[in-house]
């Protein structure tokens, strides 16, 4: 599979906008009913004039600066002239570089490992058009085509990519960092549903480019074109042409299929958008927009990695989502013993809740007080590991404090050495043929740990049975 | 006075506030005059008689109690069908918009409202506003008032011929090439295009978003002062309206002047027809008398204003008239049976055959290579233009020349001749391009038809204009309305 080249076109809303682009109605569509949530100046109707969001403008410029690019000091809008049953003017009000750098966001970069960091081409803002529905759920057995206004003239970031990707497996890298640098921006939602989505180029060396559309979630981006490589590369072994077209993922099917309309060879007539005036941000809206901007990912890593000293893979999984980061962070402030809690986390808490789905995380039971409060007891040897994660499964389900549940079952570590050493004597006295093998074979000392472990249900501190066991195995095979 | 429909909105508004006649009674004499003269001029697209009789009775009765009923209260306006009006249908003279009612005001038309102005109705205009001559309706032309055979001028010929033939005491319209200010030359009233971003658009249905402005249409400079001080300053509702509320310059009528200097365009004056110029040089006359300073000046770059003007317009419109697709509003045309692309292009084959060519024009000159050859040439030469009379702002406070380079002419008479048509937008295109305000004002006739000179300022020097058409208005007193 060499020499593939890859492209991204990512479309992400600005879901924590209050209202839409260019009117007052609200960018949280997916609540209301159809065209329910729509104005005179979203449905394109005549006489109407765009009016900028300029909070939709501060988020777009902090994508642009988290993806390492240029702000320009005035940006322009355009519009994009296209006939589309979804699109209420018929065209779409969006940025170009036409004259001069005037996109919100320009020359950027991502870095995704030590010998790769992918190229950003532009960052611009634009809206987001309406949505066809069909009466019998697709287009191919319907008589009608609904329009649904409701999510006409959201605010939309488009963000291009060089054709820098080589295989699909960074495409998925790549995208779950740009999840998580949108999450710590606090400016989308990637979560809602149609609230990012890709479209994807490839092409194969000496083949033509092929656009990959109609990807809705993230996800299914790394299957898309893991398919569509394998397509092309079946393809060229046969020695057929690759034509240079558009293709939709068939999500249910999980193949691309040729669009019907040649969408390629569309004319866009872009031209300025004389309804908006050239809006100037000045020289320090760059700065301004920088103190906006949280902690982004890359430095959220280093400093897991130097402060917490936390090995690169563990910090990897909690910076990927910023709440299982914030979560980490949260926990540290009640309790502070970072790789106990760093592994708690990425191994036990991940596992209950089903690897990715970080996103429930501010939704669950357990909190970090609580999470605090087992690795405190840990530290101090008040539980064994055993109980501790029984303990967490428990508090995982129940949402009670790990020291309620303890007293109520009873089940803190026992560390008193006579308990111990009276339970040591009862396992000797009941395994006679066992203590004979353990003088000679150490590996039977642990099933007799095992023993006296199974005999005080598990709360034995582990270390002082193998201690006294030894002990005791030591003055038999002395006398 | 002979008439209550002969009075300007001053008057008519002093006569029913101090209870010499009621707002209903003055109302009335317009209803009346309306169906008299109406069937001949054919000014209006919709009438709002009802309404207005509603409205004039609700003023009626605030002035019983006292109440403050506007600066406007009593006075009907003709609205140009291109503005939006609540309620009121506003076709754009075209058959897209036929059963289009708009769900809301325009910002001028709110605040005419909201001064007791009433809408009397909606006014006719070439399609979309694309023609100088209300020919291209396609509701039927408007007649001039001053020789019925002829054209009232456009695009705001219905504007025109209803306030001078006094169908209404004062109408709005809309100027993207000269459309307030050709037909009030040909009408023989006072048209104002003012400066770019001085008065709201939003709700004027775009024709070429960056060129025009809503503008008043009066029989006199005092009553385009009053319209001008209650529809100009910032709108929310609008990015590209510059002045903050309380920033806009109030107009007035001055009592005296000092002399200001102003300059003759040559090139606007050389090629238009003898029976013009005579008349605009014997205005330059007047204002010589008063000890104004006249100059005359070449402007190099007026050679490419057409060009310039007609690539911008096209292409600006091209993209305006997409959305009418008959989806969300229009005509009656069920989509049952239809396939989208098919009903589209079904649907969009009733554009009138003018609108047609613009949105063909407008398309080629977007479109990719030959965008650099066409549109981006066009916004240079506009940028050059406008350097070249802003520099002229410098030395003169106005610059002068003749509305338009012809006479009326008969209707039908260039109708096939769409080229000759652009032409008559040489002198008033200028304004537009350089985003400067223009007033056309009454000069004077030639075998019955009317002649208007036009005047020119820098941005936001509208009370220049206002001053230098007032001394005009006072020194050559010109039938406004003629006898119909």
């Amino acid at each position: 599979m060499g020499n593939i080249l890859i492209g991204l076109e990512i479309h992400c809303q600005l879901t924590s906008l209050k209202s839409k682009l260019f009117c007052s109605c609200h960018e949280d569509y997916r609540i209301f009913k159809p065209n329910s949530n729509i104005c005179p100046i979203c449905c394109g109707f005549p006489g109407t004039l765009p009016l900028l969001n300029q909070k939709a403008v501060e988020h777009a410029a902090m994508i642009s600066y988290a993806l390492g690019s240029n702000i320009p000091e005035k940006i322009m809008f355009y519009r994009k002239n296209y006939f589309y049953p979804d699109l209420p003017k018929n065209f779409q009000i969006t940025q170009y570089n036409l004259y001069g750098l005037t996109c919100i966001g320009s020359s950027g970069s991502v870095y995704i490992s030590d010998s790769k960091t992918i190229r950003i081409r532009r960052v611009q803002l634009e809206e987001d058009p309406g949505r066809l529905s069909y009466d019998s759920g697709n287009i191919h057995n319907s008589n009608h085509t609904l329009i649904d206004y409701n999510r006409s003239g959201v605010a939309l970031v488009e963000i291009v990519t060089e054709p820098d990707f080589t295989d699909p497996g960074e495409v998925r890298y790549f995208l779950n960092k740009l999840s998580s640098i949108l999450e710590h921006l606090g400016v989308c939602d990637t979560t809602l549903e149609g609230a990012v989505r890709c479209d994807a180029n490839v092409s194969l060396k000496g083949g033509e480019r092929i656009e990959i559309k109609n990807v809705n979630s993230f996800r299914e981006v790394e299957k898309a074109l893991t398919y569509e490589i394998s397509r092309q590369t079946s393809l060229s072994t046969r020695n057929i042409k690759i034509n240079s077209e558009t293709r939709h993922w068939d999500e249910q099917r999980k193949i691309t299929r040729i669009a019907r309309t040649k969408e390629e060879e569309q004319d866009y007539r872009y031209f300025p958008e004389p309804d908006i005036p050239l809006v100037m941000l000045g020289n320090d809206f760059y700065t301004h927009i920088g103190k906006l901007v949280p902690e982004l990912p890359d430095e959220r890593l280093s400093r897991f990695k130097s402060k917490y000293t936390l090995s690169d893979h563990v910090a990897n999984i909690l910076i990927n989502s910023k709440k299982l980061a914030d979560f980490f962070e949260s926990c540290l402030k009640i309790y502070y013993s970072p790789i106990e809690i760093a592994n708690w986390l990425v191994n036990d808490l991940l596992a209950l809740i089903g690897g990715e789905e970080t996103t429930i995380l501010d939704k669950l039971k357990i909190e970090p007080k609580h999470m605090a409060e087992l690795a405190k007891l840990v530290d101090e040897k008040k539980i064994s590991r055993s109980t501790a994660k029984q303990i967490f499964s428990e508090v995982f389900r129940t949402g009670q404090a790990p020291s309620e549940l303890l007293s109520k079952t009873d089940s803190s570590q026992i560390n008193d050495e006579n308990f111990i050493a009276n339970a040591v004597e009862l396992v000797f006295s009941s395994e006679v043929s066992a203590v004979e093998d353990a003088k000679v074979n150490s590996s039977a000392i642990n099933f007799l740990v095992g023993k006296v472990m199974k005999m005080t249900k598990g709360r034995a501190d582990p270390k002082i049975v193998t201690q006294l066991i030894n002990v005791k195995i030591v003055q038999l095979s002395n006398s | 006075m002979s008439n209550l429909y002969d009075l300007g909105a001053l008057e008519a508004h002093r006569g029913i506030n101090q209870g010499d006649f009621t707002a209903e009674e003055y109302v009335w004499s317009i209803i009346e005059r309306i169906e008299r003269v109406e069937g001949r001029v054919h000014a209006f697209i919709t009438l709002n008689k009802e309404n207005a009789l509603d409205d004039a009775r609700e003023i009626d009765k605030k002035i019983r109690t006292k109440e403050d009923a506007g600066s406007l209260a009593g006075v009907t306006v003709g609205i140009k069908d291109n503005i939006s009006t609540h309620g009121l249908k506003t076709t754009c003279a075209s058959k897209m918009l036929e059963n289009y009612v708009p769900p809301y005001d325009a910002t001028v038309v709110e605040r005419l409202k909201n001064h007791g102005a009433i809408v009397i109705g909606k006014l006719n205009l070439d399609e979309f506003g694309m023609g100088s001559t209300t020919e291209y309706s396609r509701y039927g032309p408007t007649h001039n008032p001053w020789n019925l055979d002829y054209v009232p001028g456009g695009s705001s010929g219905g504007s025109g011929a209803a306030v001078s033939s006094r169908e209404c005491t004062v109408s709005l319209g809309s100027d993207t090439g000269g459309s307030v200010r050709c037909p009030a030359s040909f009408c023989s009233v006072v048209g104002l295009k003012p400066t770019y971003g001085s008065v709201s658009r939003f709700g004027l249905i775009s024709y070429a978003n960056s060129l025009e402005q809503i503008g008043p249409i009066c029989r006199t400079v005092e009553d385009v002062v009053t319209i001008m001080n209650a529809i100009s300053g910032h709108d929310p509702n609008d990015n590209t309206c510059f002045l903050s509320r309380s920033n806009v310059p109030y107009l007035h009528i001055k009592q005296d002047r000092a002399p200001s200097s102003i300059a003759i365009v040559k090139e606007l004056i050389d090629g238009c027809d003898p029976a013009v110029s005579r008349t605009i040089y014997s205005a330059l006359d007047k204002f010589k008398e008063f000890g104004w300073e006249c100059t005359e000046i070449s402007l190099k770059s007026v050679n490419y204003a057409l060009p310039s003007y007609y690539t911008i317009a096209m292409a600006e419109a091209s993209s305006n008239l997409a959305r009418y697709d008959n989806i969300r509003y229009g005509f009656s045309f069920p989509v049952e049976g239809f396939e989208w692309n098919t009903y589209i292009s079904d649907v969009r084959s009733n554009f009138g055959e003018e609108v047609k060519r613009r949105i063909l024009i407008g398309s080629y000159v977007l479109s990719s290579g030959y965008y650099s050859k066409y549109y981006l040439k066009a916004r240079q030469l506009r940028s050059l233009l406008r350097q070249e009379l802003l520099s002229n702002f410098a030395k003169y406070d106005l610059l002068v020349g003749p509305t338009m380079p012809v006479l009326p002419f008969r209707i039908g008479e260039k109708i096939d001749d769409p080229l000759k048509m652009y032409l008559m937008d040489v002198d008033t295109v200028l304004a537009n391009l350089a985003g400067i305000p223009a007033i056309s004002i009454p000069a004077g006739h030639s075998n019955g038809l009317p002649i208007g000179l036009q005047l020119m300022a820098g941005p936001f020097q509208e009370q220049k204009l206002i001053d230098a058409a007032s001394l005009l208005e006072n020194a050559i007193n010109i039938t406004r309305s003629p006898e119909i």
